[in-house]
């Protein structure tokens, strides 16, 4: 059940630099909302605060809040464990856990909530594998190890890995860096079809990646929120002109 | 569902096994230092680290002739170790793949485990029973050996280091092999043989089944390198099984020495190492 | 201008370079092939007049020439596996502390500490279990156990503070921080995409420890807590200070024993003939089981996925002090 992501005047802190200055932004249900930016800008930090992955790291600090639904993630209520399982994480480079086959791969996730048991694993198994568009490819096969497959598909089964766990938010940071472009367009047919389902935040370099898939699009320029908006209205008629300096390739 | 309130106790709780462990760990080290320490520093002063050993009985004494003999012996051990062991480093390190250097790495794997006590029963059958006689010399070959495997892996590992860049720019000069060897690889990788050579002598320096089967024991001064020694570990073995509670504090004295020189021995590899890596 | 050397000088040069080299690297092959030799020819006398009863035997009488090692090999045995049961669960469980639970700040000056208790020699440890380690199992745990559990053939009394337990308790310690330092290794080098993704489906940081570090570092593991007992079966020193050098059956852990490198020790003063040839024999016997074990243990390390000195998350001192532990 999708919820809405929503960012409220955020601001994120390594040690003493400033990596994110006041963002604000609304991630609206079912729809996919891509952040574009020059690298290191803090796009990817931003990501990794919803899911609260940067607590892994020691020296960290921010201000304002984000919340998924109506929930404020870093209220003591919540609890980051499972945050995590609620909102899916794709990574740049496909990890799927290589002692592991395809099978126990999408299978560690349910194994670890418990939220399945005995022939209801294998049955969601392969419902995340056929949504993930890989159970055709893999269905004889499934105890092959993971780390055996193209890189096209180790994503795809990461992405199946994710879905096992019912998420309500899919983010994902440049999810076809790593892929050539028909594992690239592969994935962006996925995640056409996740977003009628999830709420789908991606980080891409690729703009017209983002230009084709993307519903909603934020500019994020050295910390900052630069403008924000439909995805055909901004790479159109962007409002701020750095905004247009970077579409025209004069910046980053 | 599983209980996540489940889930999280079992993490912490497993979690504090390993702090405990690691705690006992480091309780177990500092309570051989501590008593070490606290045994062994009433017994030393001035006298005692030069006088010789009393005769049986009498009280006094002292490990001056232990300490030149162990110097003695690591001391010969080393100069007769790094020049093969660096060599063969060499060998290994520009030509790393030749059936040699296979052969040679998989010798010293080989040699590093095997137990000191062996060695030392061989240089005995073939230096200390041929020639009758045990010494300080057949001492310092069998301490040469259990150097070997240390000195060779950790120069080969620091002549690796030398990125292939400035290697190719040398050779793209016109330089030989040997020249590059010598003016440039040696030297940048010198701060690191340093580092290997030290670990090797203070593992040496520890060593008592090798010196106690090769160079035996002596009451005396060393006079020639073809007599019988005295040496720190060898000493605190046979005092610590003596009868006579003199020598049995005195087996504490030594072994703080011992462990000093050790110890300071690698903490000043482990300083040398981080400065070195920081210049380059 | 300086004459430029002739091509031929050069190439007599590289020659001699090459060669002299090449006969170091062969010297090291030479070595150990005559340290087996040597070994094998000292010991063949004994092999030939006992044979296999040399294994099987419990009588070891130097003055009637006769030889048989098998209480020294099972009280071998016996310490060897004591020692590892208990360095291993404390060595993995200080490894894991290492890798994964220690804040950053302190893992260096931690893993330093360890690692000093490795550069301590043999023969200190030895002098500790002999007059801390001992007198303190005499009258404590030595004596708990014999008083309560001594009607257990295990644990038969009386306490006498030395003993198989003592050599037992005094080889863990030896053989912890090589476990503790390769252990420690293998598992940092485990790459943190992996930890990171199972982080992202919500697990703990134990489940990511057990489901993920663990299973990645199974072999590099294993080859440790191998090399950890191929120190323990060779070490002579420190053990035949504390074990009590009696030849007789290990029966309890109580009681006094013997190993196989403690006996070479203790009788070599004073051996000649046949019973040097005894003597070479075990200590044959002893360079097999170490070679094969370490072997093994070389092969586990081959299998480790992310290399454990050659894998880029290696320190430099890591390395370094991991060539001395194999040493």
């Amino acid at each position: 059940m999708a919820q809405a992501v929503t960012i409220e005047n955020f601001s994120f802190w390594f040690g003493t630099t400033q990596v994110l200055k006041n963002v604000s932004l609304a991630a609206s249900p079912r729809q996919v909302t891509a952040l574009i930016g020059p690298s290191g800008c803090g796009k990817t930090t931003l990501l990794r605060c919803i899911n609260r992955m940067h607590e892994l790291q020691p020296g960290t600090r921010s201000q304002g809040s984000i919340t998924i639904g109506e929930e404020d993630i870093s209220s003591p209520a919540v609890d980051p464990v499972d945050l995590r399982r609620r909102v899916g994480m794709i990574f740049q480079r496909p990890s799927p856990f290589p002692h592991l086959s395809i099978f126990e791969n999408v299978a560690v996730g349910l194994r670890l909530h418990g939220m399945a048991h005995g022939r209801a694993i294998a049955e969601r198994v392969e419902m995340c594998l056929r949504k993930a568009a890989l159970w055709d490819e893999v269905k004889d096969d499934l105890d092959r190890l993971g780390a055996l497959l193209s890189g096209g598909q180790q994503q795809r089964l990461c992405i199946a890995r994710a879905l096992a766990v019912e998420p309500e938010v899919f983010l994902m940071d440049e999810p076809c860096a790593s892929l050539d472009p028909v594992g690239t367009m592969r994935i962006e047919e996925l995640i056409k079809e996740l977003q009628h389902e999830y709420t789908v935040i991606i980080v891409t370099h690729n703009m017209h990646q983002a230009s084709r898939i993307s519903d909603q699009t934020a500019f994020v320029l050295n910390g900052e929120l630069v403008e924000t908006g439909p995805t055909a209205q901004l790479f159109l008629a962007p409002q701020d002109p750095r905004t247009e300096a970077y579409l025209t390739w004069k910046i980053g | 569902m599983k209980n996540r309130r489940q889930r999280k106790v079992a993490g912490l709780l497993f979690e504090s096994l390993c702090v405990v462990s690691a705690g006992l760990a480091t309780v177990a080290l500092s309570l051989i230092l501590y008593y070490i320490f606290r045994r062994g520093i009433s017994t030393i002063d001035f006298g005692f680290l030069t006088r010789l050993p009393a005769p049986v009985g009498v009280e006094g004494g002292g490990i001056g002739n232990a300490l030149i003999g162990s110097g003695i012996m690591v001391g010969l051990g080393t100069l007769i170790a790094v020049p093969i062991c660096l060599a063969a480093a060499i060998y290994l390190d520009q030509n790393p793949d030749s059936k040699i250097a296979t052969l040679a790495r998989f010798a010293s794997r080989v040699l590093a485990g095997v137990p000191s006590m062996v060695v030392g029963l061989f240089v005995f059958s073939q230096l200390v029973l041929r020639s009758g006689q045990y010494s300080a010399l057949a001492g310092g070959v069998a301490l040469a050996i259990v150097m070997v495997p240390v000195i060779t892996l950790s120069a080969e590992e620091m002549l690796k280091l030398v990125p292939n860049s400035q290697r190719e720019a040398s050779i793209a000069l016109g330089a030989t092999r040997q020249q590059t060897v010598f003016r440039l690889i040696l030297p940048g990788a010198a701060g690191g043989l340093v580092v290997g050579i030290m670990l090797a002598v203070a593992l040496a320096a520890g060593q008592t089944a090798p010196v106690l089967l090769t160079a035996l024991t002596s009451r005396f001064w060393l006079e020639t390198l073809q007599q019988p020694t005295a040496s720190l570990p060898v000493l605190i073995y046979h005092y610590a099984t003596s009868p006579f509670a003199d020598w049995q504090a005195q087996a504490w004295g030594a072994a703080l020495v011992l462990v000093a020189i050790i110890l300071a021995l690698n903490v000043t590899a482990q300083l040398f190492l981080a400065i070195t890596n920081r210049r380059t | 201008m300086r004459k430029l050397r002739s091509v031929s000088y050069r190439q007599a040069s590289e020659f001699a370079f090459h060669h002299a080299t090449a006969l170091a690297a062969v010297a090291l092959v030479v070595l150990i092939i005559g340290i087996f030799l040597v070994v094998t020819i000292q010991a063949a006398p004994a092999w030939r007049a006992f044979g296999l009863s040399f294994v099987t035997t419990a009588i070891w009488d130097p003055l009637r020439n006769e030889y048989g090692a098998t209480p020294a090999i099972l009280g071998t045995i016996l310490t060897s596996l004591l020692a590892l049961a208990v360095a291993a669960p404390l060595g993995i469980g200080t490894a894991i502390f290492l890798s994964e639970i220690i804040p950053k700040w302190l893992r260096r000056p931690f893993s330093f500490v360890v690692e000093l208790l490795a550069a301590v020699p043999s023969v200190v440890y030895g002098l500790w279990g002999l007059f801390v380690l001992a007198p303190w199992l005499r009258t404590g745990l030595g004596q708990i156990l014999a008083d309560h559990l001594g009607f257990v053939p295990l644990f038969a009394g009386p306490s006498l503070g030395i003993g198989v337990l003592t050599a037992a308790l005094v080889l863990a310690i030896m053989i912890l921080p090589t476990i503790t330092a390769i252990s420690g290794e293998v598992m940092r080098a485990v790459p943190a995409d992996l930890r990171e993704a199972m982080f992202a489906l919500g697990a703990t940081r134990w489940e990511v420890i057990v489901k993920i570090v663990l299973p990645s570092s199974k072999s590099g593991i294993a080859g440790a807590l191998l090399l950890g007992l191929g120190r323990a079966i060779g070490e002579a020193i420190a053990v035949t200070m504390v074990i009590g050098n009696a030849n007789l059956f290990p029966t309890s852990l109580l009681a006094p024993a013997q190993t196989m490198a403690s006996l070479i020790v203790n009788e070599f003063p004073e051996a000649f003939d046949m019973h040097l040839s005894a003597l070479l024999l075990l200590a044959m016997l002893l360079f097999f089981i170490t070679l094969v074990i370490n072997l093994i243990a070389t092969w586990f390390f081959y299998r480790t996925k992310h290399g454990v000195t050659n894998g880029t998350k290696s320190s430099l001192w890591a390395k370094l002090t991991l060539r001395r532990q194999q040493a």
